[in-house]
C-alpha cells in the first residue's frame, strides 16, 4: 500500500511547484529591481535638468569621463565626478586598512590557544554593537560631538584643556572632516570584519595550530606561516566585500555635514548620484551614467569576489566542466 | 623538562603572561572607545545646554534628560522640527516589521523551491540569483526612483515594503541552510500522507528552517530599521507622519537654528533605543549569525 502511493507520487512531475514556489521572487525583483536596473541604463542616455527628458545619446559619459575644456558645464560635471570618485578611494582606503589591521590582530589573538583571554564573548559582542546603531544616528551624534564651533561638546574641552586656541573644524575642513568619517566607518566595521576573520580561522584545521605548537613556534610564527596563508581565500573575499560595501558609502558621509549641503571633501560616488537625481529638477542623465559606470566597476569586483567563492568548489567545478567536454565531445 | 631547565621554562610563561596582560589592556582600550561615545551621548542627554557648552565632555550623568525631552516636545508644538519619537518609532516599526515578515517568508519560500523540486530552469534560476547578489541598490536608484515617480508611488510605503519580497543575499543564505540541513525525505512523507505541498512548506519547511529564519529576521529588522537611503529617497515630501526615525534625526541635525545640544542629544539618544534593545536581547545570537553568514549591509 505504502509502495504503492510512493510510485504513485514518483510518477507526479511536482516541477509547477518548483515554478510556483520561486514566482513571487522573480515578479517583485522584475519589477522592483531589474526593470529599474534597465531603467538607469535607459536614463543614463538621457538629458539633464528636466523630468521630460530626451535622449542625448552618449554625452553624460563624455561629460563625465572626459576634460572638457570648451564646455563649462560638462568640465564642471567632471570635476564633480572625479572629486566624488576620489573620495570614495581615499575614504575607502583610509577605513579599510586600520579596520583589517585591528580585525586581523584581534582574529588572531582571540583564536590563538596560548593566549587564555576571559570574557571573548563579551568583546565581540561590544566590538560589533557600533555596526547595529543605526548609520544616520551615529553621524548625528559625531556632527554634535564634533560640532565645527567653541561650543560642540569635543572643542569645548579641548579649549579648556588649553590644547588648542581655536576650535578645530571637524566637521568642514577638508582633512578633518575625512579622517573623520574615516574613523566613523573604521569605528562602525572593524567588529563585523574581526568576526568574520575569527570564523575563518577557526575554520583552519586545528591539528596544524597543534603540529606548529608542539614544534615549538611562536605565536608570531604561527601567525605568518599558518594563519595568514590559509585564510588568505577568506581575506580576499573580505577585501572585495568590503570594496563592492565603500563604493556604497552613503549614510556617513551625506550626513556628516553642517546643515543640509554636502561636504565636497567626503562626497563620495553614491551622495553624487543621490544628489544628482534627487534634486529639483533632477539630473537623470549624469547620475544614470554615473550609475552606469558604478555598476561595470561593481561588477568586475563582484566577477573577482565570485570566481574566489567557485575556489571552494574548483574541484567539482572541473568536474563539470570534464563531463561537459565529454558531453561536447560526444557531439 | 621544566626541571631540566627550570629558568626557561619560568620566563616562557612569565612572557606568556606578560602578553596576555597586554593584550587585555588593548582589548579594553578598544572596549572603551567602542562604548565611549554611546556613553557620552546617553551622558549629554541628560545635561543642559550650558552645562554641554561651558564644560564640554562629563562623564557624569545629571537630572535633565526630562527638560531635554521637553525642549523636544516645545520645538515639535512650534512647528521647528519633524522629531517626535513616537511617531518614528511607529513607522520605523511598521517598514520594520513588515519588511522583515516579507524578506524572510518570500526568501525561505524561493530557497524551498529552489532546494526541494526539481524543474528546468532552477539551475538558470540560482544563478541569476547568485549574479543579481552584488548589485547594489544604489545602482538601481536611478530608474527607482523615476520609476516610482511616474507611478505616482512617492511618499507611500509601498516602494519601501514590497521590494523586500526579493532578497538574492537571503535566498542565497537560506539555500545554503537547507542544503547541508533540510531532509528531503520529510518532503516524500509528508506526500504520502496527502499533505499538500504549500502547507508542507508552512507546517514543516518553515518549522524546519526556524534557526536560519531566525538569524535573518533579525538582521532584516535591524538592517530596514536603519535604512536612511531608501526612505530618504522615496518620501520626498518629507511630512512628520511619514517619516523613519533616521530621517527624524537628520532633520534635528540639519537644522542650524536650534541651539539646544541637550535636547540634540535626548533626540539621538531617543533613536538609537530600540536597537540597543534590540541587541542586549539578541546580541549573541547576531554575533554567532554574522560570523555565520557573512551578512552585509
Amino acid at each position: 500500500m505504502a509502495s504503492d502511493s510512493k510510485r504513485r507520487i514518483r510518477s507526479i512531475s511536482y516541477a509547477k511547484y518548483g515554478y510556483m514556489f520561486i514566482l513571487p521572487f522573480f515578479l517583485v525583483y522584475a519589477f522592483f529591481q531589474l526593470y529599474p536596473l534597465f531603467n538607469t541604463f535607459f536614463l543614463s542616455t538621457q538629458s539633464n535638468g528636466t523630468v521630460d527628458t530626451v535622449s542625448v545619446g552618449l554625452d553624460n559619459f563624455k561629460a563625465l569621463l572626459f576634460t572638457n575644456e570648451g564646455n563649462r558645464a560638462w568640465s564642471a560635471v567632471h570635476k564633480q565626478f572625479v572629486q566624488a570618485l576620489g573620495n570614495t578611494i581615499i575614504l575607502w582606503v583610509g577605513n579599510f586598512i586600520p579596520q583589517i589591521i585591528i580585525s586581523l590582530v584581534l582574529a588572531a589573538w582571540f583564536t590563538d590557544s596560548n593566549l587564555k583571554i576571559k570574557g571573548k564573548g563579551f568583546f565581540k559582542v561590544v566590538m560589533y554593537m557600533p555596526n547595529i546603531i543605526t548609520a544616520a544616528s551615529v553621524a548625528a551624534l559625531f556632527v554634535t560631538l564634533f560640532s565645527d564651533t567653541q561650543f560642540g561638546a569635543v572643542n569645548r574641552l579641548l579649549l579648556n584643556w588649553g590644547v588648542i586656541d581655536s576650535p578645530i573644524l571637524f566637521v568642514s575642513d577638508r582633512t578633518a572632516s575625512r579622517v573623520m568619517v574615516m574613523f566613523i566607518q573604521t569605528w562602525m566595521w572593524f567588529g563585523n570584519t574581526m568576526i568574520m576573520l575569527t570564523s575563518g580561522i577557526m575554520g583552519i584545521n586545528p591539528s596544524l595550530f597543534e603540529a606548529a605548537n608542539i614544534d615549538g613556534a611562536n605565536s608570531t610564527q604561527v601567525f605568518f606561516r599558518i594563519t595568514l596563508p590559509l585564510l588568505r581565500p577568506i581575506l580576499l573575499y573580505t577585501v572585495v566585500t568590503s570594496m563592492i560595501g565603500g563604493l556604497q558609502m552613503y549614510d556617513i558621509p551625506a550626513l556628516y555635514r553642517n546643515g543640509t549641503n554636502d561636504n565636497t571633501n567626503i562626497r563620495t560616488i553614491a551622495v553624487y548620484i543621490y544628489g544628482a537625481f534627487h534634486q529639483t529638477p533632477p539630473n537623470y542623465g549624469y547620475s544614470g551614467a554615473a550609475s552606469v559606470i558604478l555598476f561595470f566597476i561593481t561588477t568586475i569586483l563582484g566577477a573577482i569576489c565570485f570566481a574566489f567563492n567557485r575556489d571552494k568548489d574548483a574541484k567539482k567545478y572541473k568536474k563539470s566542466r570534464a563531463s561537459l567536454k565529454n558531453k561536447l565531445g560526444g557531439i | 623538562m621544566s626541571s631540566a631547565n627550570p629558568a626557561a621554562g619560568e620566563s616562557y610563561t612569565t612572557s606568556k603572561r606578560v602578553k596576555s596582560v597586554l593584550v587585555m589592556i588593548v582589548l579594553v582600550l578598544l572596549t572603551i572607545i567602542c562604548l565611549l561615545p554611546i556613553y557620552i551621548l546617553i551622558v549629554n542627554a541628560t545635561r543642559t545646554t550650558t552645562d554641554i557648552t561651558t564644560n564640554g565632555i562629563s562623564l557624569i550623568p545629571n537630572l535633565h534628560l526630562i527638560d531635554n525631552i521637553k525642549t523636544l516636545l516645545e520645538w515639535e508644538s512650534a512647528g521647528k522640527v519633524n522629531y517626535n519619537a513616537l511617531i518614528g518609532y511607529r513607522n520605523s516599526a511598521i517598514i520594520a516589521f513588515s519588511t522583515c515578515f516579507l524578506t524572510v517568508f518570500f526568501s525561505g519560500m524561493t530557497a524551498y523551491g529552489l532546494v526541494v523540486y526539481d524543474f528546468k530552469l532552477k539551475n538558470a534560476a540560482y544563478t541569476f540569483i547568485l549574479a543579481v547578489m552584488m548589485v547594489p541598490v544604489q545602482v538601481t536608484s536611478v530608474g527607482f526612483y523615476q520609476f516610482m515617480t511616474k507611478l505616482g508611488l512617492t511618499d507611500t510605503y509601498w516602494p519601501l515594503i514590497i521590494p523586500s519580497i526579493a532578497a538574492p543575499a537571503i535566498v542565497f543564505f537560506m539555500r545554503q541552510y537547507m542544503k547541508s540541513s533540510f531532509p528531503l525525505e520529510i518532503v516524500e512523507a509528508a506526500r504520502i500522507d496527502g499533505c499538500g505541498e504549500f502547507r508542507t512548506f508552512i507546517t514543516i519547511g518553515i518549522p524546519m528552517m526556524q534557526p536560519a529564519f531566525a538569524v535573518q529576521a533579525i538582521f532584516a529588522f535591524v538592517a530596514n530599521w536603519n535604512n536612511y537611503y531608501t526612505p530618504s529617497m522615496i518620501l520626498i515630501s518629507r511630512s512628520k507622519s511619514q517619516l523613519t526615525l533616521p530621517m527624524m534625526v537628520n532633520t534635528i541635525v540639519s537644522n542650524d537654528k536650534l541651539a539646544d545640544y541637550g535636547a540634540q542629544y535626548a533626540a539621538i539618544m531617543l533613536s538609537i533605543i530600540p536597537v540597543c534593545v534590540v541587541y542586549f536581547i539578541f546580541s549573541k545570537f547576531i554575533v554567532e549569525g554574522v560570523a555565520l553568514g557573512g551578512v552585509k549591509e
